[in-house]
């Protein structure tokens, strides 16, 4: 018999236990509906109401093709495309994070290379640094006045932190030998910085802005659910109110695989990055 | 007073020993370094060699004292004085060639692109690194070939001064052997100034000119300056045959057998403490060849 690789083993195995879970998932939400059938009687009398049931993956799978096959329309603003909504989520999530970058490496850098700037820092950062994100939301709403830039505050605010520990660490951490190196080669501050410590520290800040990134995209559904009107949580909590559970259950799965592939970007920087001693 | 072209004056460090007290390493240690001169320095664990070496190389400040190249007094370190640390130091996410142009950029900062690599990959080849192997990462090559490009990194940037620190310390015996020649070649080459760490005694007689015995810390001094009289070129395989070869290996092995713990703990009382030269040579007393027994001459000059 000839052996299969373990990768294909393990493909094998993981479409297996797709079918498996789609199926029992199928059969189990049709015995339910022709189960819970009301009879003539009842429906004559307004007895019982028509349960509305979970609805089978051959349902979720018909939406899927539907969304995906007309990502972008924009038919109000009740109504936009799985597309629009995911990219409305991105950009937010993007300016976050950004701005948190902007912030937090510096900030890292100097808090990594001055020992009285740690100290000084941390009891701030150690405060800050536990509070659920959305908490800020409030605070943001009043002082911001704008949906939309508070949203994307609360990213900044959550993505912050998992950066800035990780470069002041990733600095810190740099081997004085490479930074005598830098010494006896007569370079100045700022040329050290760039040649010497960031790329000596740049695996572990790859690794804090992985780790940010899927903060953010955590917390951006949950921040839009509050602010409403475009976005990916707005979009599953405006399909909820629909009643439109077919529509949950896609959009659910869309946000997984944004997810995945934000990951995946930063996992290939990381790699990039990454040295062997 | 001889103008050394290095010259150590009155060197004291002291660390505080973790009681409240303070830990002399070593005290007003003199010595000088010719320009052109290969000294090693020899001694055991602790006596402040490495001390002397940061200090030279500028990375950390004596207690007092001061260290003048060309008679002006050194602070922090400087491109004109290249190091060699013991553990490469090599930067691990550039390649072979890029740790070299890394330094000869530093050092001169107006050559243009082509020329670096031309002086980066001149000096790679010296050392014997040539083709693909130059391209390769750090933890691509073995440890031999790390310190080589280490080497060569300090030897393209054409310093007044080359400090090693312990370079062969963490090699095999016989990768130690081939770098050591490698070493020599390169430095008949070149005419560089060098100040090396060692732990081992041939390697100290195959290098250097001069070598330098410490005594125990604390209150650690240079107690000795002893000339290699073995001319060059020197070839391992032929030096063990020189006359002077085992009275030398003798005195040194009795210096850091006794003598370093004899001497030990010795008090400058405010002197400046300079070595002693030690000349052993038996070719000149005995003009013929043939090898035959006879006491060690030995003769002291203050120096």
């Amino acid at each position: 018999m000839q052996s299969l690789s373990i990768n294909k083993r393990a493909a094998i195995l993981s479409f297996v236990l797709l079918i498996v879970f789609l199926g029992a998932w199928e059969i189990s939400i049709t015995r339910q509906v022709l189960g819970e059938a009301l009879t003539e009687y009842e429906i004559l009398m307004g007895l019982g109401q028509q349960r509305s049931a979970i609805p089978p993956p051959s349902d979720v799978m018909v939406k899927a093709w539907e969304q995906l096959s007309n990502p972008f329309y924009d038919a109000g603003p009740n109504d936009k495309g799985i597309g629009i909504q995911l990219a409305y989520s991105i950009s937010r999530v993007l300016s976050g994070f950004g701005l948190a970058v902007l912030v937090a490496i510096p900030l890292g850098f100097l808090i990594g290379m001055s020992p009285v700037a740690y100290k000084a820092l941390n009891p701030f950062i150690q405060v800050l640094r536990p509070i659920s994100p959305l908490a800020w939301m409030p605070l943001a709403l009043f002082i911001i006045q704008d949906a939309n830039s508070s949203a994307i505050f609360v990213i900044f605010i959550c993505s912050v932190w998992p950066m800035l520990l990780n470069t002041a660490f990733g600095v810190a951490g740099v081997r004085a030998d490479w930074v005598n190196v830098a010494r006896t080669h007569e370079l100045g501050s700022l040329r050290t910085a760039f040649t010497v410590i960031l790329p000596a520290a740049a695996p572990t800040i790859l690794t804090g802005m992985r780790i940010s990134i899927g903060i953010a995209w955590l917390v951006i559904v949950a921040a839009e659910m509050l602010v409403g009107g475009t976005g990916i949580g707005y979009y599953v909590w405006n399909e909820w109110n629909n009643l439109d559970l077919t529509s949950v259950i896609f959009s659910i799965l869309m946000i997984g695989v944004v997810g995945m592939l934000l990951d995946a970007v930063f996992a290939t920087l990381q790699r990039a990055v990454t040295y062997a001693e | 007073m001889h103008k050394h072209f290095l010259s150590i004056e009155r060197l004291t460090q002291t660390f505080p020993d973790g009681a409240g007290g303070t830990l002399t390493v070593f005290e007003n240690a003199s010595f000088g370094i010719e320009k052109g001169e290969f000294v090693c320095i020899l001694g055991h664990s602790g006596c402040g060699k490495s001390t002397i070496m940061n200090v030279l190389a500028g990375l950390s400040d004596p207690t007092s004292g001061v260290v003048k190249m060309d008679g002006v007094a050194v602070s922090g370190p400087s491109l004109d004085r290249g190091v060699v640390f013991q553990n490469y130091s090599l930067l691990p996410w550039l390649s072979a060639l890029k740790n070299v142009t890394f330094g000869v950029k530093a050092r001169y900062r107006d050559w243009s692109r082509e020329q670096v690599l031309e002086h980066a990959t001149k000096y790679l080849a010296m050392v014997g690194l040539e083709g693909d192997v130059i391209h390769r990462k750090p933890s691509q090559l073995s440890g031999g070939m790390r310190q080589r490009v280490s080497i060569a990194r300090a030897f393209a940037n054409q310093p007044k001064l080359l400090l090693l620190d312990e370079p062969f310390g963490a090699l095999d015996a016989l990768t130690r052997g081939t770098i050591q020649e490698e070493l020599l070649k390169v430095w008949s080459k070149t005419e560089q100034t060098v100040f090396m760490i060692t732990h081992d005694i041939d390697e100290a007689i195959l290098l250097a000119d001069r070598i330098l015995l410490m005594t125990n810390g604390p209150f650690a001094r240079v107690a000795e300056s002893v000339e290699i009289t073995i001319p060059r070129p020197r070839i391992r395989t032929e030096i063990v045959n020189h006359p002077n070869y085992y009275a030398i290996r003798n005195h040194l092995v009795q210096f850091l057998g006794k003598r370093s713990k004899e001497l030990a703990g010795q008090r400058s009382e405010g002197e400046s403490q300079s070595p002693e030269t030690v000349r052993i040579d038996l070719t000149e007393n005995a003009p013929d060849p043939e090898p035959k027994p006879r006491p060690t001459h030995l003769q002291a000059v203050n120096g």
